[in-house]
């Protein structure tokens, strides 16, 4: 059975229920994530096993806190050891700046193709779009990112861009876009696709990647990955242009081990991945390879905005291992393109609103049952929940107001109906003589209420209340001639 | 304002005030109290899990399953340095068994396209292991370039069996890292792998498909007779 290329379509979070509902009526999507899901959460368990993981989850979260609370300092001390090791260091307000930093130090190197190891922040600020608008090629080089790219999508998964995609699925693109031949042979796909993407490596002007963490102490770069494309990335271009937000800085490199154990095995209950790469410098003098140059460009893009509410920092602490979105009941259901973010799942839908504002993302904090899961599997112990719950009453005007568009749920209609409940049930008679008549009324309660009745049927008020009902139980029992006292019941 | 200090001006003058740093506490990540013989058994049991071979040999007489190892996988071209013993050893022995050696200790840019394509393997020394992870780490050097590792289809890593430690942390505590970082290091458990075409394992993705490593003991290598 040969798969169907899935068609191109552009997602956005303003849509999110009706990509929901679309995505909830595709079994081959649902099928895709059900199965990688099930076993990501199984894997995670398991690798696990030796470890006292919550003494260890207690230690990632105090190194993400400790780097937050010196956060200012770190940037300055990591720059400062970044640019003693020959490391260029930029700052970008926002993604536009990012992007054009990065465009101008392509076009100083008079740049036409550049290689893209994988890297979140890119996809935040649409490198890609960006460079290709000024004529400069930006491929992807992880093999998922690959596909995607191939299929002219966006990621499914922070982790696994490709997840959303089957091998019948994969082999179709691979067969029209690059001329492979139609199998199920995922080591023949493989094989392939590491032909088409080494002759690109070579001829790549620039290598451009993400940072998983950045060590202050040593101006050090580490990159995780399994493939070795992050190392070829930044080996084998003549430039180097390692991307990240402003949180990914740790301060000690003793620090890095723990946040490390933590994230292979949250992510894909790995062990360990097969790379871990630390980068200090450009080439050095007598070296034979490795580029010439290196430079760093750190993005804010409204972190700092989230530094400052004590709360929303909670945020910042994220390694981004997408356990959160493994283990979510919505996620696995909707998959991750449904959230149309570049951060799909509970952490998507505590970030992209600061990314992106409440306007655009109204609707993702609501994308949760509040059951509690990701806050349990966080490796750095991120209260998820709460920060969803945070980010409902912000949209509709309850909050502190520290994001951006906060308050643009709020409806006069929401905020009078619940004042009105609020003083009903502050007033017992109100509310006793209230629910009477509901439930003398309960004949003209309407079958539709919204979203609630798409697939369920609507709730009646009962013909008795509660108390009534209590009441005249209590009532019938005194008036019982042989009612046996507590003292004999026992 | 410059970007810099714009964000750091922000960062600084924190609207819910400055914060106070936690200590950490390592010892969940270091003290596993393995003898040497279990850091080994843990590190070969880690790393062939995930596709890694294991060739035992005495530190003496290394290179001979070295060279079984070559014509086992059909190296005709090895690219090795030429002043780590490591590497010198070999060229040594290997001078007469039918292998090319390639040299390494030249720019990149004269010689990309020949390592790309016309390298069957590449030989390192590496500075020690990880028992936890099944982790070997590599400071590479102008003797052994980075990109030894990763462009062959083989990588023929060679280790000393007493320099197996138990942990990742351990390794950057006890051998200083903090102290000065090269240009790169390593750790590399495996050969190159990917799961992204529906979570099947493949290997050889954009590295070497194939990883062994020759462990070194100090007197006869434990299965030799």
């Amino acid at each position: 059975m040969s798969g169907q290329t899935p068609g191109v379509q552009t997602y956005t979070p303003r849509e999110f229920h009706r990509q929901a509902h679309d995505a909830l009526g595709n079994p081959q999507i649902r099928a895709n994530f059900r199965k990688a899901m099930d076993g990501l959460m199984s894997k995670r368990r398991d690798s696990f096993d030796d470890w006292d993981l919550e003494t260890l989850r207690e230690l990632g979260a105090n190194i993400r806190l400790r780097a937050l609370a010196r956060l200012p300092d770190l940037l300055e001390q990591l720059e400062a050891n970044c640019e003693a090791n020959g490391i260029r260091v930029h700052w970008a307000e926002d993604g536009e700046e990012a992007c054009r930093i990065i465009r101008e130090i392509c076009e100083s190197h008079g740049a036409r193709s550049v290689i893209k190891g994988k890297s979140m922040v890119s996809e935040e600020m649409h490198l890609n779009a960006h460079l290709e608008a000024a004529g400069i090629e930006a491929l992807e080089s992880d093999l998922g990112e690959y596909l995607v790219q191939l299929n002219e999508q966006t990621p499914s998964h922070i982790i696994m861009p490709a997840i959303h995609l089957n091998t019948d699925e994969i082999s179709e693109i691979m067969h029209e876009k690059t001329g492979t031949e139609r199998t199920r042979d995922v080591d023949y796909m493989t094989a392939a696709a590491r032909q088409q993407l080494r002759e690109r490596f070579m001829a790549a002007d620039v290598g451009i990647s993400g940072v998983n963490f950045a060590v202050a102490e040593t101006g050090t770069l580490c990159l995780v990955e399994n493939e070795g494309n992050g190392r070829m990335t930044t080996t084998v271009p003549p430039v180097h242009i390692a991307v990240t937000g402003i949180e990914k800085v740790v301060e000690h490199l003793r620090d890095v081990p723990p946040l490390y154990a933590l994230l292979t095995r949250s992510a894909t209950g790995q062990h360990v991945t097969t790379y871990f790469n630390m980068i200090s410098s450009p080439r050095k003098e007598g070296e034979h390879d490795g580029p010439k140059e290196v430079h760093l460009v750190l993005v804010d893009s409204g972190r700092s905005r989230i530094y400052q509410d004590d709360e929303l920092l909670d945020t910042l602490r994220c390694i981004r291992c997408g356990a959160c979105m493994n283990h979510c009941p919505v996620y696995t259901r909707v998959g991750g393109h449904t959230y149309g973010t570049t951060y799909p799942g509970p952490i998507g839908s505590i970030l992209s609103p600061h990314l992106m504002g409440l306007e655009e993302t109204k609707d993702l904090p609501t994308a949760s049952s509040l059951c509690g899961a990701c806050g349990e599997v966080c490796p750095v112990k991120i209260p998820i929940p709460d920060l969803l719950v945070r980010l409902r009453k912000e949209s509709v005007g309850e909050g502190r107001g520290n994001v951006p568009g906060a308050g643009i749920k709020r409806t006069r209609r929401e905020v009078a109906a619940w004042k009105g409940f609020q003083w009903l049930a502050t007033h017992p008679g109100a509310w006793r003589s209230g629910t009477a008549l509901a439930g003398k009324l309960r004949a003209l309660t309407p079958a539709k209420l919204g979203a609630w009745t798409d697939y369920r049927t609507a709730p009646k008020p009962a013909g008795t209340t509660l108390h009534a009902l209590v009441k005249r139980h209590q009532a019938s029992k005194s008036h019982e001639p042989n009612s046996k006292s507590h003292e004999e019941e026992r | 304002m410059s970007a810099r200090n714009a964000i750091l001006k922000r960062l600084r003058e924190r609207l819910d005030g400055p914060l106070s740093a936690p200590e950490s506490d390592f010892s969940v990540v270091t003290g596993r109290g393995w003898s040497q013989e279990e850091r080994l058994a843990r590190f070969e049991r880690w790393i062939t899990s995930v596709h890694g071979e294991v060739v035992h040999a005495s530190h003496d007489d290394w290179t001979r399953p070295l060279a079984e190892v070559l014509a086992d996988k059909g190296v005709r071209r090895l690219a090795l340095g030429k002043q780590h013993p490591v590497a010198a050893e070999a060229r040594e022995a290997l001078a007469d068994a039918g292998v090319e050696l390639v040299e390494v200790d030249r720019d990149i840019e004269g010689w990309q396209q020949e390592q790309f394509e016309r390298v069957d393997a590449g030989l390192t020394s590496t500075l020690g292991a990880i028992a936890e992870t099944g982790s070997l780490w590599l400071w590479p050097t102008p003797d052994e370039p980075r990109l030894i590792s990763l462009v062959p289809p083989l990588h023929i890593a060679v280790l000393d069996a007493d320099t197996v430690e138990e942990t990742f942390f351990d390794v950057v505590e006890r051998h200083g890292w903090a102290n000065g970082m090269p240009t790169n290091a390593l750790l590399i458990s495996g050969p190159s792998k990917t799961a992204d075409i529906e979570q099947t394992l493949a290997y050889g993705v954009h590295g070497p498909r194939e990883l062994v490593v020759i462990v070194r003991h100090a007197g006869t290598a434990p299965g030799e007779a």
